[in-house]
């Protein structure tokens, strides 16, 4: 049995039909005019052998080529993108189906930051009344390394919301190279997660290992195909309009190999597209439709995710605004279009534009959370952890945005109303008005232990002061208690062998053989 | 009517009015010159390039900065101004040289090798000319010996390098480690920045500076000038 999700029932629309079809056609447009510009020859000769017009850029320093795809090649790739996307896992019950035309939602973690924050509670006292004591959380941030990762992994492992795992930190060890990242940032989310694990690549070179060691852990080529426990996402274009010469062919790669993957853009409003919603939306859509374009072209019916990081620019600094309420409304339309291709959608929330978790970080990310979640993307990058728009991942925040979310999944439940419940409530409502004391207390508890009551919040302390932080810390401790099922020592061994570049320390099993 | 020009070209430049095309924060103000027309017919008017820099672009940019600092502009305001200052000075050096008249230095920018980022650098490069250094954007994915021949062959006084991968970052160290092989490390100050980089990372590299932004970098230039 696959993971549930969460099913929204009228998902939250902000265009209409009439506008979806604009967008849609303004995209057709732009994809024949200006069309792109690709910086690799590979995919520039793909897609003239396919009909679209390409031409040298002549004066360029590095080879470029524009490229205008026509409709006609649009219109076959969203034929013959797969509507149904499977992203498999280690426990075939964390697998997870993501149908195109469904709003099921699952939630997961990401993206890559370089750093981690640490929390500690040192206690200060009152200058002025010495008895008086409390304990004041204090983040502190340092470069992410491989043993977090792991540690990351494990503890989402155990968030009951987390549906799936994307890498949360970027693993900068001395050891690490580029030659050795991919191996050792994969094996450590495997090995530490039995969810599905999905995550860009540093090195091409490294490609076939990760999937080599992929089939290993799912038991074999076919079965990897059935089950694929990776997959991968890439930011070939980068906006406006341009394929970049590495990543589109590590694309292409991924593509050919059939592995699922996500062609994600990554315009911001007012530096790399349009400061106008219709602007960034038909660029946007534009350049998510020339990858799933590319991707096709490459591997007829190769799974792909329509991505889509849409972002507000900061007026004062022009860095990523995720906390801006425009970036939330740009998820949503494209999650819109998404469905308008049937497509399964890649949608992002939850980032926050603040550098510690406190009241911003929670207004901000509960904000996007609970609007991306009611469009029903099917693929929601909620960044559970994230701050500082991306750049610095918090375990802390990790379990608090977890109960966000389990929150958000209990208001969407469906609402229990049918005639045997008004049969029974009616008769209820009948004896209570008789009694003298006219309560309804005595039919709580039936329903109290069903899980038909939303439980407090966890983090609620009993005194005057706020203890979310301290009590979310002590609920961190029992998740990194809580073991995880590894990869099986035979696997694993296995895999040490034929792997080249993996960290020994990585080995869970090294101390017993 | 001197005094009217440089009055008119320093309001301009609060405007962030490059050209007569340019809408500026008063919106009555379209149609009429802007920096660049103001700055030609300012020269026509045989009013010295130094006056028209000291006197109307510099105390300008100051009050877009005070505006900025109050967060009364914000930064796509200050990029126009900075903007509308480069293209004046654009027109302004070729006369400064000529007569001899000493100008803020070099400044080679480029994101290094492997790295397609841009927006941060191209911010950079924007308000470092408005602040009136000579600035030669070289782009991205630059390679290290292209690097190294540009500053061979333009003689920067500053290098600057934008990383905003851990995966790139590294080349940076190489790009200094051959300017001292290739004995141009003593002759260019390198400040590098991105998300990626750091204080500490500058320092371990042997960078002159890590700056977290333009406005830093314009900081520092103003140091290396002042010691
Ligand atoms: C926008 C963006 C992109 C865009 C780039 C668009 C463009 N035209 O540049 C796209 C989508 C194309 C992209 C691609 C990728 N990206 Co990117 N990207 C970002 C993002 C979100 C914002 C960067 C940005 O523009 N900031 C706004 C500007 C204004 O700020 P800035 O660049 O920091 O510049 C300021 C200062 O740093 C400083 N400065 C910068 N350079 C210099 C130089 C000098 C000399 C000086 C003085 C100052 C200075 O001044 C600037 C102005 O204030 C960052 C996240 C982040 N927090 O930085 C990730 C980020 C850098 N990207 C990341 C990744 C992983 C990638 C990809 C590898 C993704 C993939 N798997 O395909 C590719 C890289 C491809 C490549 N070979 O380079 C990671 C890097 C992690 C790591 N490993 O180090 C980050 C941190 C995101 C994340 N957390 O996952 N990316």
């Amino acid at each position: 049995m696959p993971r549930e999700g969460i099913l929204i029932s009228n998902p939250l629309e902000r265009l209409s039909g009439e506008q979806v079809r604009q967008i849609h056609d303004a995209s057709i447009e732009i994809l024949n005019d200006p069309g792109l510009l690709c910086f690799n020859k590979k995919a520039a000769e793909i897609f003239q052998s396919r009909g679209a017009k390409v031409a040298g850029v002549s004066g360029s320093d590095t080879p470029c080529w524009t490229v205008k795809i026509p409709e006609k090649l649009v219109t076959g790739a969203l034929d013959s993108a797969p509507k149904t996307v499977t992203l498999g896992a280690r426990n075939p019950d964390n697998a997870l189906i993501m149908k195109g035309d469904e709003p099921r939602v699952f939630f997961i973690t990401g993206s890559e930051t370089n750093m981690w924050l640490d929390v500690d509670f040192p206690t200060y006292v009152n200058k002025s009344d010495p008895g008086k004591e409390i304990k004041v959380p204090e983040f502190q941030p340092r470069r992410g390394m491989v043993a977090d990762l792991c540690d990351s992994a494990h503890v989402c492992e155990h968030l009951e919301s987390v549906d799936g795992y994307i890498r949360t930190v970027n693993i900068q060890d001395k050891d690490i190279t580029g030659d050795n990242k991919d191996v050792n940032k994969f094996f450590a989310c495997l090995n530490n997660t039995t969810k599905h694990v999905m995550s860009g690549l540093t090195s091409l070179n490294q490609l076939d290992n990760v999937v080599k060691m992929a089939e290993m852990i799912a038991g074999g080529p076919d079965k990897l195909k059935e089950n694929p426990i990776i997959s991968f996402i890439t930011c070939l274009v980068k906006s406006p309009l341009q394929f970049v010469d590495d990543t589109t062919e590590t694309f292409m790669e991924v593509c050919q190999r059939g592995l699922p993957i996500v062609v994600s853009s990554s315009p911001q409003a007012g530096t790399s597209a349009p400061i106008k919603e219709a602007g960034i939306m038909a660029q946007i859509n534009a350049e998510v439709l020339a990858g799933i374009t590319l991707g096709q072209l490459v591997n007829r019916g190769t799974p792909v995710l329509y991505g889509s990081v849409p972002v507000r620019a900061r007026m004062d600094t022009l860095g990523d605004s995720y906390g801006s309420i425009e970036t939330s409304q740009y998820n949503i339309d494209c999650v819109q279009m998404a469905r308008f291709y049937k497509l399964p959608n890649y949608s992002t929330s939850g980032v926050c534009d603040t550098k510690i978790p406190g009241q911003q970080s929670s207004i901000e990310r509960l904000f996007s959370d609970i609007v991306v979640t009611l469009s029903g993307p099917q693929f929601l990058h909620c960044a559970f952890g994230l701050l500082d728009c991306n750049s610095v991942f918090c375990l802390l925040q990790a379990v608090l945005d977890d109960t966000h979310f389990q929150m958000i999944k209990f208001f969407l439940k469906s609402p229990r109303i049918n005639e045997q419940e008004l049969e029974t409530v009616k008769k209820q409502i009948r004896e209570v008005v008789a009694t003298p004391q006219k309560m309804f207390i005595n039919y709580i508890r039936p329903v109290m232990r069903s899980g038909e009551i939303s439980p407090p919040y966890p983090f609620e302390g009993d005194g005057d002061s706020d203890s979310v932080f301290a009590l979310a810390n002590e609920r961190l401790q029992e998740l990194r208690a809580k073991p995880v099922e590894h990869i099986d020592p035979d696997t694993t061994a296995r895999i040490f062998r034929e792997i080249p570049g993996l960290l020994p320390r990585l080995n869970v099993y090294k101390g017993e053989r | 009517m001197s005094e009217d020009i440089i009055s008119m070209i320093k309001e301009n430049v609060i405007q962030g009015r490059k050209t007569r095309d340019d809408m500026g924060i008063d919106e009555t103000l379209s149609g009429t010159p802007g920096v660049l027309e103001l700055t030609e017919s300012a020269l026509g008017n045989n009013i010295s390039p130094e006056a028209i820099i000291k006197q109307a672009l510099t105390p300008g940019m100051e009050v877009v900065g005070e505006k900025f600092s109050t967060k009364e502009y914000f930064i796509p305001d200050m990029l126009a101004s900075a903007d509308a200052v480069g293209a004046a000075m654009d027109i302004l050096k070729p006369l400064l040289e000529e007569s001899n008249v000493e100008t803020k230095g070099k400044f080679v920018i480029a994101t290094v090798k492997g790295d397609i980022h841009d927006i941060g650098k191209n911010i950079v490069a924007i308000l470092l000319k408005g602040a009136g250094y000579q600035v030669n954007d070289i782009g991205i994915d630059v390679p290290e010996d292209k690097i190294i021949n540009v500053v061979r062959e333009e003689q920067p006084d500053y290098l600057g390098l934008s990383a905003l991968l851990t995966t790139t970052m590294t080349s940076m160290e190489s790009v200094i480690k051959a300017l001292k092989e290739n004995n141009l490390r003593d002759n260019v100050k390198v400040l590098i920045g991105g998300a990626a980089v750091s204080d500490e990372y500058a320092r371990e590299i042997g960078a002159d500076a890590f700056c977290a932004d333009g406005f830093q970098a314009i900081r520092v230039l103003e140091e290396f000038e002042t010691t």
